[in-house]
């Protein structure tokens, strides 16, 4: 890709095969024409790059983040305070972007960190894909990135490295005011707003079609109760324009514009289409000891960046009183508070630990089940623990055996259940098999126990003991 | 016949009592265990719905918490509604529990970073009606916070039930320290009903009720949840006197 600098035409963006043949960025074209002859030039499209990076903005709005905003030319710029916990937390938030954008064709690296500039600088610069700065190490992780780093003009980078600066470092540990003097007020502003010493906004983008609302005050507010009461106030108008429109919210962002020009966000996702006041202002005033006042909020914007059909149905009235309230809405305030909802359900395994797995709660019901013939433990091991036992082979459960240094011996047994391996999941599962006792020692404590292997042929196991469960 | 004259003087006492004290009478609904020997112990007959119970496991059911698991789930699978249950420790096995008589899709699972989170989730859910029951695996229940889940199940009139589990078997006197639940049940394991053959009968408790609001503490030796999460007298001991003390030994070590 190509494109004018100037009066030059220069090179601004490559593929890998490109670089690896030694072609760099704003190297001019005749000189890259000359090392690769066979070289394929196209003109950059800027505003057509633009756009689709503002697309892309408006998907991570809905998917991520409520404050996205376009880095251009080639990044997105996020504040995800308060948003990371619908996606479990802050790493399992990136990787999953990364992986997503794969998804669509996409390579993308991210960073995130106290700061824009640090993030930035990171995302382009830093040696992982994917990298999370805890609060308050900016300075350890940025200072031996290069210059490059810093979005100043390639001018003045170009200048610093005639004078022998290469790390962001060395910038850091000089003197101001000299450096002010010879390059302007820019090198400094860079270098504060990448250490977190001067605030950055992000201006968020917005979708014209875009359903919400908001409130100037005249005297900035912070209490917490004013800050409820004007939420519930907003939640009252934006649900009326939902109704409007027929649409439910599925995630909603409520955007506190600060008096120092910060801007504070409360993130709340509802698992199906809501519009419903009460519930929304629940969700929303319960996280308010998130957000952080500092000398007032001057502008409060409450938006849907993510709205469904939701088409009222009639209820069913009935004569007898049994008003039960929904779960969704408890399910949903526990989930918006950071913690792990869900359901077991049943999979077609005969393995014990692959027989279960998790669904979203308000998935619908899972009719396989498990089979019942067989006692079950009801707490299973995360990992099986070995034990040394004293048994018979091949099929007699053990006489005694010693698990976490407590020897038992064996009173009652029943067994064994042969568990075979599952050779269409992977290879070395093809001839591998668990015998499973269940075991009663004189106290009457129950457990799960089982031996690797038929305990004949030992291509089936390595005729371990293991404990895998406690029965009740 | 003089023990039953003397228990409805008793219950009348008690209803005259709350009506003093908390203004309209709350509707209490009990949930009978099925074992007469039991529910003429506790007040009203069963375990009183609307309230926060405790129940925690002997021995090294301290730590396990399997037996206390399975006889939460019990309760929980006969009464009406979903099942809210928060843990720390996702060890959970669901098959046994459908064994127990709840199925895999009345049981939501919440898992917490810690136990304040459990805490709070605890109280979330039981101040919402639309659940059954809701369980909480916690190894601390200080007072304060136990009356404001007491008060939570009271107001909405959903059971909760508090599975004390410990990370260290030494950990389980903090058993000892009052709380505001209604009822404290020890739930020990026991050899199994023997059987005429070789193997492993149907699994036997030993519950004592450490504590009861209105109530006498008391011992029971029963035969594990069935399939519908009901319990059993063991044959052999029908036609016993529960306080024949043949077979009252300490509790497993």
């Amino acid at each position: 890709m190509i494109g004018r600098e100037g009066n030059r035409r220069v090179v601004l963006a490559q593929d890998a095969a490109a670089i690896s043949a030694g072609l760099r960025l704003g190297m001019p074209v005749s000189k890259a024409q000359a090392i690769l002859p066979g070289l394929v030039v196209e003109e950059l499209d800027v505003a057509g790059d633009a756009k689709a990076l503002r697309e892309l903005a408006l998907w991570f709005l809905r998917i991520y983040a409520p404050i996205v905003a376009p880095d251009t030319p080639d990044g997105l710029v996020l504040d995800t305070t308060g948003a990371d916990h619908l996606h479990g937390n802050e790493q399992l938030m990136l990787t999953g972007m990364i992986n997503r954008l794969h998804a669509i064709g996409f390579t993308a690296r991210a960073a995130i960190a106290d700061s824009w500039g640090a993030a930035h600088a990171l995302a382009r610069f830093g040696r992982q894909a994917a990298i999370v700065i805890p609060q308050g190490n900016i300075s350890d992780a940025i200072a031996p990135l290069p210059l490059m780093a810093l979005r100043l003009e390639s001018r003045i980078i170009s200048d610093l490295k005639v004078l022998g600066f290469r790390h962001i470092r060395e910038l850091m540990a000089t003197a101001r005011a000299p450096l002010t003097l010879r390059f302007g007020p820019q090198v400094g502003r860079r270098l504060d707003q990448a250490y977190n010493l001067l605030s950055e906004p992000i201006e968020p983008i917005r979708t014209p079609d875009i359903v919400e609302a908001s409130r100037f005050f005249g005297e900035p507010i912070g209490a917490a109760e004013t800050i409820a009461r004007y939420t519930e106030k907003l939640v009252r108008q934006l649900c009326h324009r939902l109704e409007q429109r027929g649409l439910g919210a599925r995630r909603v962002d409520l955007l506190f514009h600060r008096v120092d020009s910060g801007l504070q966000a409360i993130r709340a996702g509802t698992s199906k289409p809501v519009r419903d006041i009460k519930q929304l202002t629940r969700l929303l005033t319960d996280r308010i000891d998130t957000v952080d006042p500092g000398f007032g909020i001057e502008k409060m914007v409450l938006t849907v960046t993510h709205a469904e059909p939701l088409v009222v149905g009639q209820t069913r009235s009935t004569l007898l009183d049994d008003a039960r309230a929904d779960i969704g809405e408890t399910v949903d305030v526990i989930i918006n508070r950071g913690h792990k909802v869900y359901r077991y359900a049943a999979v077609a395994s005969d393995v014990p630990e692959r027989s279960v797995q998790l669904v979203t709660a308000q998935s619908p019901d899972d009719d396989l089940g498990w089979p019942d013939h067989w006692p079950r433990p009801a707490r299973l091991l995360f990992r099986p623990e070995p034990i040394q036992t004293v048994a018979l082979l091949p099929d007699h459960p053990p006489r005694s055996f010693t698990w976490r240094g407590v020897r038992r011996l064996v009173k009652r047994a029943d067994g064994p259940e042969r568990v075979f391996g599952e050779w269409w999941k992977r290879d070395r599962e093809q001839s591998a098999v668990r015998d499973y006792f269940t075991v009663e020692d004189e106290a009457g404590e129950r457990f799960w126990i089982f031996r690797s292997g038929d305990g004949e042929h030992a291509d089936t196991g390595s005729r371990d003991w293991f404990m895998h469960g406690i029965f009740g | 016949m003089h023990k039953r004259a003397e228990h409805l003087v008793v219950e009348e006492l008690r209803e005259r009592l709350e009506r003093i004290t908390q203004g309209p009478a709350r509707s209490h609904e009990i949930l009978p265990f099925g074992i007469p020997e039991m529910d003429d112990h506790l007040p009203g007959g069963g375990l009183r719905l609307g309230s926060l119970h405790e129940v925690s496991g002997g021995g090294n059911g301290a730590v396990d918490g399997a037996a206390s698991a399975l006889f939460s789930a019990g309760i929980a699978a006969r009464v009406k509604g979903k099942i809210l249950w928060c843990v720390t420790r996702p060890d959970l096995f669901m098959p046994a529990l459908t064994q127990a008589g709840l199925s895999q899709n009345r049981l939501i699972i919440v898992e917490c970073r810690d136990e304040k989170g459990v805490l709070d989730c605890f109280e979330e859910g039981l101040r919402c009606n639309g659940f059954g029951a809701v369980i909480g695996e916690v190894s601390k229940l200080p007072m304060t916070i136990s009356r404001r889940l007491q008060l939570a199940a009271e107001t909405s009139g959903v059971v909760g039930l508090a599975i004390r589990r410990w990370r260290h078997p030494s950990g389980a006197v903090e058993f000892g320290q009052p709380t505001a639940a209604v009822t404290r049940w020890r739930i020990s394991v026991r050899p199994s009903t023997p059987l005429p053959v070789q193997g492993v009968g149907r699994a036997r408790w030993f519950l004592e009720l450490l504590r009861c609001r209105g109530g006498e503490c008391a011992e029971f030796e029963v035969e594990a949840c069935d399939a519908k999460g009901r319990l059993a007298l063991p044959a052999d001991m029908v036609d016993r006197s529960i306080s024949s003390g043949a077979w009252q030994t300490s509790a497993t070590a």
